[in-house]
């Protein structure tokens, strides 16, 4: 018994030490710029650059624009498949997890081959349009995520007996979606959100091919032309990943709680 | 909860424009365009239907390219399979304390994640050449690890990285499957005279197989189709398939368009059948769990 105890610590230890000293060497590279000290310099210069604002800004933005449009296209449809047509679940889950199987680089291939100016939808014809396409496609690859969360939401309540009773009280169809069946699942809403925020934020293949200021492509750039600023933009996309991630943990834990209560 | 029935079929016309928009998006979106990029790869630039463009791939820098992604892909699931399995063994079946045993959850979890710029820069700041081990080894150690052969912008830097988002996984994966070998099949076993080694061959390998084999392609299918982790940390110094498509995409560097194409639709197969495998071999694995 003790020499199975002794390999699992062993285990562990080696697999913290993989684990944790490249968390480390980053935040130790991201306060080396001064010569002879630490210091927050490599911070200073990243938060002074008006890039960082205007790049971070926009994957924020479309970070949220991105949480929107997969909430208006999953939602509905987890609700009325679930309520009306169940024998056509497995084709929708079939296509929410195409995402995983198809690479974002071909989905973003195709996208430019597509819908460039000489086609029927020029998307890539305007930067709004541009930006259109982006959203689209970050809502595409959290497909499988924001599915997969809503709909594990909507089976832990009873649509049916909550839809019928909101419907013989007089409410219509909009009124029971957003005031009776998005209130019961918020937790797995907002899983699913901040899911779909750290795919986003930091992504660099589909926002780079678009060619889009985005916060993935300002990091390789500040890659190839900078030293220690790089490390703490790590750190920085560490820490907002890490944050949407806990409260997923902790949202998580709470609906567990209250789903045995 | 039991599956609703289906409503009676005189609705059924306003009951699917319910779902009009979803198959709408998922059409405009996701669907035409990886169609218009298989297509592509069957086809020549006059529009006739070829096998050529597939034919391209065997040949010059796209072979060695994809090599290099079939090697890096399946030494890293490999590699990640054994690691990860020896740390979720560590946690479900190595009587750690409990509190140890969520963090590693919630951390492989984060890291699983974590793949992408970010974590390259973190290599990069960590085992570059001016990286907080290498420093380290070199002040206190008066070892140059550069002097060693490594270097983190090749394949064993890259692998080293990859590990990084391949190892949570295999634990976030195999961990439920280790939940569900119980203890009384070991006590049986035992009882019977088992050995430890002869219980694992014959009854732990067998049960576990399914899931070993469905995270091996799941992993194997998540390295394949990594493209940021690998342009960050190696520039282009390191070819490989998604790389070399990323190039063509964005400048035409193999002067043939429909190549493009075709190395899409290689990725598309494997990755395809990777998860393929993964799914089948996790319905089958999923007996065991109940």
């Amino acid at each position: 018994m003790i020499g199975k105890r002794f390999w699992s610590w062993t285990i562990f230890a080696l697999a913290a030490l993989y684990f944790l000293l490249p968390l480390v060497g980053m935040l130790e590279f991201s306060l080396r710029a001064r010569r002879g000290a630490y210091s927050l310099d490599a911070y200073r210069n990243v938060l002074n650059d008006a890039q960082f604002h205007q790049t971070l800004g926009y994957s924020l933005i479309l970070s949220m624009s991105t949480v929107v449009l997969g909430l208006l296209i999953v939602a509905p449809t987890a609700f009325w498949v679930q309520l009306k047509i169940p024998r056509i679940r497995p084709l929708v889950e079939f296509i929410t997890l195409l995402p995983l199987v198809i690479p974002p680089i071909v989905i973003a291939f195709g996208y430019i081959r597509l819908y460039n100016t000489s086609s029927v939808l020029p998307l890539t014809g305007s930067a709004r349009g541009t930006d259109l396409l982006l959203t689209a496609g970050y809502a595409t690859l959290s497909l499988p995520y924001m599915y997969r969360a809503i709909d594990t939401g909507l089976r832990a309540i009873d649509i049916r007996t909550l839809t019928e009773a909101a419907q013989s009280l007089g409410a219509g169809w909009m009124t029971v979606l957003t005031r009776v069946v998005l209130p019961n699942i918020s937790v797995a809403i907002l899983s699913g959100s901040f899911l779909t925020f750290a795919i986003v934020i930091g992504e660099y293949v589909l926002a780079a091919l678009l060619d889009r200021p985005a916060f993935g492509p300002y990091m390789v750039w500040m890659g190839s032309n900078r030293a220690y600023e790089p490390a703490a933009l790590a750190v920085i996309s560490f820490g907002l990943t890490w944050a949407a991630m806990a409260a997923i943990q902790f949202l998580a834990r709470r609906g567990h709680h209250s789903v045995k209560v | 909860m039991p599956p609703l029935p289906a409503k009676r079929p005189q609705a059924s016309f306003s009951v699917w424009l319910g779902v009009v928009p979803f198959f709408a998006f998922a059409m405009v979106f996701l669907i035409l365009p990886t169609l218009h990029v298989v297509l592509g790869a069957f086809t020549r630039p006059d529009g006739g239907v070829t096998g050529d463009n597939l034919a391209g791939l065997l040949a010059g820098t796209i072979l060695s390219a994809l090599w290099v992604s079939l090697r890096i892909s399946l030494w890293t699931a490999f590699l990640g399979c054994i690691a990860g399995l020896l740390v979720a063994g560590a946690i479900t079946h190595g009587g750690l304390p409990r509190g140890i045993r969520d963090s590693i959850t919630t951390f492989s979890g984060v890291a699983s994640n974590f793949a992408g710029v970010p974590l390259a820069f973190a290599f990069i700041a960590t085992l570059g050449r001016l990286g907080f081990i290498t420093v380290l080894a070199r002040d206190w150690l008066g070892i140059n690890i550069y002097a060693t052969g490594f270097n983190l912008t090749s394949f064993s830097g890259l692998t080293l990285a990859y590990l990084y988002f391949q190892i949570p996984l295999m634990v976030l994966i195999i961990t439920p499957a280790l939940e569900g070998l119980r203890t009384e099949w070991r006590e049986a076993a035992e009882s019977l005279g088992a050995s430890g080694p002869q219980y694992w061959r014959m009854v732990a390998l067998p049960v576990l197989w399914p899931s070993l084999l469905g995270a091996f392609a799941l992993l194997f299918a998540n390295a394949f189709g990594a493209v940021a982790t690998a342009m960050a940390l190696t520039g282009s110094a390191l070819s490989i398939l998604p790389i070399i498509l990323f190039a063509q995409i964005r400048g035409d560097v193999l002067q043939d368009p429909h190549l493009g194409y075709a190395i899409a639709f290689a990725m598309i197969v494997l990755t395809g059948l990777s998860n393929l495998i993964y799914i089948r071999l996790r319905v089958r694995s999923e007996r065991w769990q109940k």
